[in-house]
C-alpha cells in the first residue's frame, strides 16, 4: 500500500463539446514529492485538476488515490479522499475571521463555538509542525496575499488533506512570500504529503519539484525528472517548437526624453496612492516599474493613461505640460498627443468582452477619419483594419466577429496590443503585458515592445513579473507605498536587491513604517 | 402629553413594528445567503389574503396563519426557482412576484366572497386576540392610577397578539442562528463568497433554497398578522409599502438583527405619531395631516439616500452563482 502512487490517473478524457479539453491523460505521482504540471492556457491542466477536485465528471478514465480506484463526483468525495485544492482565486469569505474560514464545510455539529475551540488548538499544532504563522481571528481582508495564501493550505491541512493541488499559487506572491511559501512546501514533502504544483514559471518548476509533466493541447507530452531536464527543454515541450525565453536585446540607444513625470500625487477613497512620483522615460528606451502590486503602479498608468485625474504634481511630454487633472484630462487627449496604453487589465480596461473584436479594435480610435464616413461609423474599414491586424499579430482565431470574452487570455491581449501599438505611438504605456498569457504569446509581445523601442519609441513598463522587468528593461524603477524607492540598471542589480527594494527595504532605512 | 400618553404611542409603534420586523428579519435571511428580495411586499399581501380567507372560511385562525405562511413559501419558491435554479435576474422576479400578489389576490378575493376584492370582516374566534399577561387585567381607568412601572407592564408590554410576542423572539433567535449556529456560518458564506462555500463541498443552491424558505415563512407570518392581527380581514393593498419600508430597514440596520429590531421600532414609531397626531400647530404653522402620514416614507427616502453612513450589502448579493474552474 505505502508504495502505491499517491496520485494515479488512467486515460483520463474530457470533452467540452467539439473541444477535447482533456486526452487520455495517464499520470502517477508518488506520494511524499512535489510534481509539476506545466503548459500553456488551454493546454489543460485546469481541467484536469477539476476533474481530480469533483468540479468536472471525466467522460472517460479511472482515477487511483493511494492505489485504490476512487469516484470523485463532487468536492466533498475528493476532500474525504485527502485531496485539497489551492485556487489560484483564493476561496476564502473575505470578512471572516481565519478560523472561520477554516472550519467552514468541516465543522463538528450545529454549535459554532465547540468547533471553533477545536480549530483553535488544531490550527496552533498545524502552525507550528508546518511553519505556517497566522493569527486564527485576523479578519481576512486585513491580511496580506501571502497571509491568504497560507490560510487556505490551512484550510486544506485541517481537513487531512494528503494530496495538496496548488494552482499558479505564486503569481500573486512578491519574491520573498513565493520564497517562504516554497519553504512550506517543502516542509510538507518532509511531513510526506504530496502536492502537485501547476504553474507557468519554469524557473519554479526547477527550484521546488521532483518530477514535472508538460501538457499540450489537452495531451499529456511528457513527463520527466525535474533533475534530468532544463527550462528550455520543457518551454519547447510546452509549445512544440524552440522558444527564446529570454528576448535577445540591443543596447538601448537613448534619445531626448519624451515623458517626464514631477512630483505626481494621487488620492484615491481618501488614501494617498501616489505620494510624490518623478521619472522620465527617453525616446528608445524602456523604463521597467517593478513592485508588487498595489504598490501605486496601477494609479501611475492610469492617470498617465487619463483614466483617473492626478491630485498634484506635472507630467510634460515633449517640453509640453499636459493638463492631468481638468476636463481635458482622459484617453483620448492622450491619444492625440500620441501616447498609447495597453492597459492592466485586458477585460476590464482593455477590451468589452462582449463586443466583437472589430469593435473592439476601433476603441479609443473611433474619430479616426480611416474608420469614418462622415457622420457615420465605416464598419467594413473596421473590420478590415481588423482582419489585417489580426493576421500581422497572430491572433488566433483571425476571426473579428467572435466576441472578446471568446478568445484565450493570450489573444485577447494580443488583440489589445494590435490596437494599441501599430500606430506606433511615440510613448506607450504597457501595463502587466503578459499577465494570464502563454509562452508563445509572451515571446511575440515581448518581441513587439522591443521593436517599438528600436524603432525610437519611449516605452513605459509596469509590471509585476520581475523576470519580465530584467529581462525588458533599459532601466529599473521600484516603486513602494506610492513611491519609487530606487532605480537600477538590469546589468547592475540582482533579484535580491530588486525583491529588498519591492518590500521597501532600502540600505539606509526599512520603509512601510505603517 | 403625561406619560401614559407616551406609553400608548410606544404601544402602537409595536404593533405598527411587528409586521415590518417579520417582513424584515425574512429580507435579512435571504439577502444574507445573497439572495436580494423586493417581493417582500407581495409575499406579505399574498400571506394577508390568504391567511384572512382561510380563517374566514375554516373559522380557526390557525388554519389562516398555516394558509398565509403556506402562500409565502410557495411564491418564496417561485424566487428561488428563479433566482438560484435558474439564474435570472433576482429584481426582476421580485417585481413580478409584487405585481403576481396585488392583482391576484383581489381577483380570486372577488371570486370567492364578491365584496369588491376584500373578504369578509373575521370574527373574533378567526383571529389573534390579544394576550393579556397575568396581573395585567386592568381597566383603562385603574391602569393611570398604577406607578410608572406598572403601566409600563400593563399597557406596553402586555395586551399584544402572539404574533407580536413571536416576532420579538425571533430577534435574538436570529441572531443566535446567525452567529452561534454551523447553518448560520454556512448562510453567511453563501452571500459573501459561494465559490468558498462551493469548495468546502457543501451546496450552494441548498443553502440559498433554506434561506428562501425561511424568508418566506416570516413573510408570511408577517402577512397574515396584518390580516388576522392587526386588522379583521384582507382589503386591496394592505401591505401598503410595508414590504419596500421592511426593506429599507434592512438596509438602515446594515443586515444585523438587533438592528433591524431598532430601525423596525423607529419606523413603527413614525407611523404611530402619524397616526395620532394628525394636526400638529407648531407656532403659526399647521403641520398637515398627510405629512405625519407620510413620515415613514419620507424616512425611508432618506435612509435609502444613504444619510446614514455606508451600508456594505453581503458582495455576492444579487448575483447568481455559476460554478467555474
Amino acid at each position: 500500500m505505502t508504495d502505491a502512487a499517491a496520485i494515479e490517473l488512467r486515460g483520463i478524457s474530457k470533452a467540452f463539446g467539439p473541444v477535447q479539453a482533456n486526452k487520455d491523460i495517464s499520470m502517477s505521482v508518488k506520494r511524499g514529492t512535489i510534481h509539476g504540471i506545466v503548459g500553456e492556457n488551454g493546454a489543460g491542466k485546469s481541467t484536469l485538476m477539476s476533474i481530480l477536485y469533483g468540479f468536472y465528471k471525466a467522460d472517460r478514465g479511472e482515477i487511483f488515490i493511494n492505489g485504490q480506484k476512487t469516484e470523485i463526483p463532487d468536492s466533498q468525495a475528493a476532500i474525504r479522499a485527502g485531496i485539497g485544492m489551492v485556487h489560484q482565486h483564493f476561496k476564502l469569505v473575505e470578512n471572516f475571521t481565519v478560523v472561520e474560514n477554516v472550519i467552514l464545510g468541516a465543522e463538528d455539529g450545529a454549535m459554532l463555538n465547540p468547533s471553533i475551540a477545536k480549530a483553535r488548538r488544531t490550527l496552533k499544532e498545524l502552525s507550528e509542525e508546518y511553519g505556517l504563522k497566522v493569527d486564527p481571528d485576523a479578519i481576512i481582508e486585513d491580511l496580506s496575499v501571502g497571509h491568504q495564501q497560507r490560510v487556505e493550505i490551512l484550510k486544506q491541512l485541517y481537513r487531512h488533506a494528503d494530496i495538496l493541488i496548488l494552482d499558479e499559487p505564486t503569481g500573486v506572491l512578491t519574491p520573498a512570500e513565493a520564497d517562504q511559501l516554497f519553504r512550506i512546501l517543502e516542509r510538507l514533502r518532509e511531513e510526506g504529503k504530496t502536492i502537485v504544483l501547476i504553474t507557468h514559471k519554469l524557473r519554479e518548476i526547477m527550484e521546488i519539484t521532483d518530477t514535472v509533466s508538460v501538457m499540450r493541447r489537452g495531451e499529456m507530452t511528457n513527463t520527466v525528472a525535474t533533475a534530468s531536464t532544463s527550462p528550455a527543454e520543457l518551454a519547447e515541450m510546452m509549445v512544440g517548437r524552440k522558444v527564446l525565453l529570454r528576448v535577445e536585446k540591443s543596447p538601448a540607444k537613448p534619445g531626448d526624453v519624451m515623458l517626464k513625470v514631477d512630483d505626481l500625487r494621487v488620492v484615491r477613497d481618501g488614501v494617498e496612492r501616489l505620494k510624490g512620483v518623478s521619472l522620465h522615460v527617453r525616446a528608445g528606451e524602456i523604463l521597467g516599474i517593478a513592485g508588487v502590486a498595489g504598490n501605486g503602479q496601477t494609479e501611475l498608468l492610469e492617470v498617465l493613461g487619463g483614466m483617473i485625474p492626478a491630485t498634484g504634481g506635472t507630467v510634460t511630454v515633449r517640453n509640453e505640460q499636459i493638463d492631468v487633472s481638468g476636463k481635458h484630462s482622459n484617453g483620448q487627449t492622450r491619444r492625440a498627443r500620441g501616447i498609447g496604453h495597453v492597459p492592466e487589465d485586458r477585460q476590464d480596461e482593455g477590451l468589452i468582452m462582449p463586443f466583437e473584436a472589430w469593435e473592439n479594435t476601433a476603441f479609443g480610435y473611433h474619430k479616426d477619419p480611416k474608420y469614418n464616413h462622415g457622420m457615420l461609423m465605416d464598419n467594413a474599414a473596421i473590420k478590415a483594419d481588423c482582419a489585417d491586424k489580426m493576421e500581422r499579430y497572430d491572433v488566433r482565431p483571425p476571426n473579428p466577429r467572435l466576441p472578446a470574452r471568446n478568445f484565450s487570455g493570450g489573444n485577447q491581449q494580443k488583440i489589445v496590443v494590435a490596437r494599441e501599438m501599430d500606430r506606433a505611438p511615440d510613448i506607450l504605456l504597457v501595463g502587466q503585458p503578459t499577465r494570464g498569457v502563454d509562452i508563445g504569446a509572451i515571446e511575440f509581445i515581448h518581441k513587439e515592445i522591443l521593436r517599438l523601442r528600436d524603432e525610437g519609441k519611449a516605452i513605459l513598463l509596469v509590471s509585476v513579473e520581475l523576470d519580465e522587468i530584467m529581462g525588458l528593461s533599459d532601466r529599473i524603477a521600484v516603486m513602494f507605498d506610492g513611491k519609487i524607492m530606487g532605480e537600477r540598471l538590469p546589468s547592475e542589480t540582482n533579484e535580491n536587491e530588486l525583491g529588498l527594494l519591492m518590500a521597501g527595504v532600502t540600505e539606509t532605512r526599512v520603509g512601510g513604517a505603517a | 402629553m403625561d406619560f401614559l400618553t407616551v406609553l400608548q404611542i410606544l404601544d402602537s409603534s409595536i404593533r405598527l413594528a411587528t409586521p415590518l420586523l417579520l417582513a424584515c428579519l425574512a429580507g435579512l435571511f435571504s439577502e444574507r445567503a445573497g439572495i436580494f428580495d423586493i417581493g417582500l411586499e407581495g409575499k406579505m399581501l399574498a400571506a394577508a389574503f390568504f391567511s384572512a380567507a382561510f380563517a374566514f372560511t375554516s373559522g380557526s385562525v390557525w388554519v389562516g396563519l398555516f394558509a398565509g405562511v403556506g402562500a409565502s413559501v410557495f411564491l418564496s419558491g417561485l424566487h428561488g426557482a428563479a433566482s438560484i435554479t435558474f439564474r435570472g435576474n433576482q429584481l426582476i422576479s421580485g417585481v413580478a412576484i409584487n405585481f403576481l400578489a396585488a392583482g391576484l389576490t383581489v381577483v380570486i378575493a372577488q371570486t370567492w366572497f364578491s365584496q369588491g376584492g376584500r373578504t369578509p370582516q373575521l370574527p373574533s374566534e378567526a383571529r389573534f386576540g390579544n394576550i393579556v399577561l397575568p396581573g395585567a387585567e386592568s381597566t383603562i381607568r385603574e391602569i393611570a392610577q398604577l406607578g410608572p412601572l406598572g403601566q409600563i407592564y400593563s399597557e406596553l408590554i402586555s395586551g399584544h397578539s402572539i404574533l407580536v410576542y413571536i416576532a420579538f423572539l425571533i430577534v435574538p433567535l436570529t441572531w443566535w442562528v446567525l452567529f452561534r449556529t454551523r447553518f448560520g456560518l454556512r448562510l453567511r458564506a453563501v452571500g459573501e463568497n459561494p465559490a468558498a462555500v462551493d469548495t468546502a463541498g457543501i451546496s450552494v443552491v441548498g443553502m440559498r433554497y433554506a434561506a428562501v424558505i425561511i424568508c418566506g415563512v416570516l413573510c408570511g407570518l408577517a402577512g397574515a398578522y396584518l390580516a388576522t392581527a392587526l386588522n379583521a380581514g384582507f382589503v386591496k393593498d394592505m401591505s401598503a409599502g410595508r414590504g419596500y419600508i421592511a426593506l429599507a430597514a434592512l438596509i438602515f440596520a446594515k443586515w444585523r438583527p438587533w438592528y433591524a429590531l431598532m430601525a423596525c421600532l423607529l419606523f413603527g414609531f413614525f407611523d404611530a405619531v402619524g397616526n395620532r397626531f394628525q394636526n400638529i400647530t407648531v407656532g403659526e404653522i399647521v403641520v398637515p395631516v398627510q405629512f405625519m402620514q407620510a413620515l415613514p416614507y419620507i424616512l425611508v427616502v432618506i435612509v435609502l439616500a444613504g444619510l446614514v453612513g455606508r451600508a456594505i450589502p453581503p458582495r455576492a448579493g444579487g448575483e447568481p452563482y455559476v460554478k467555474e474552474r
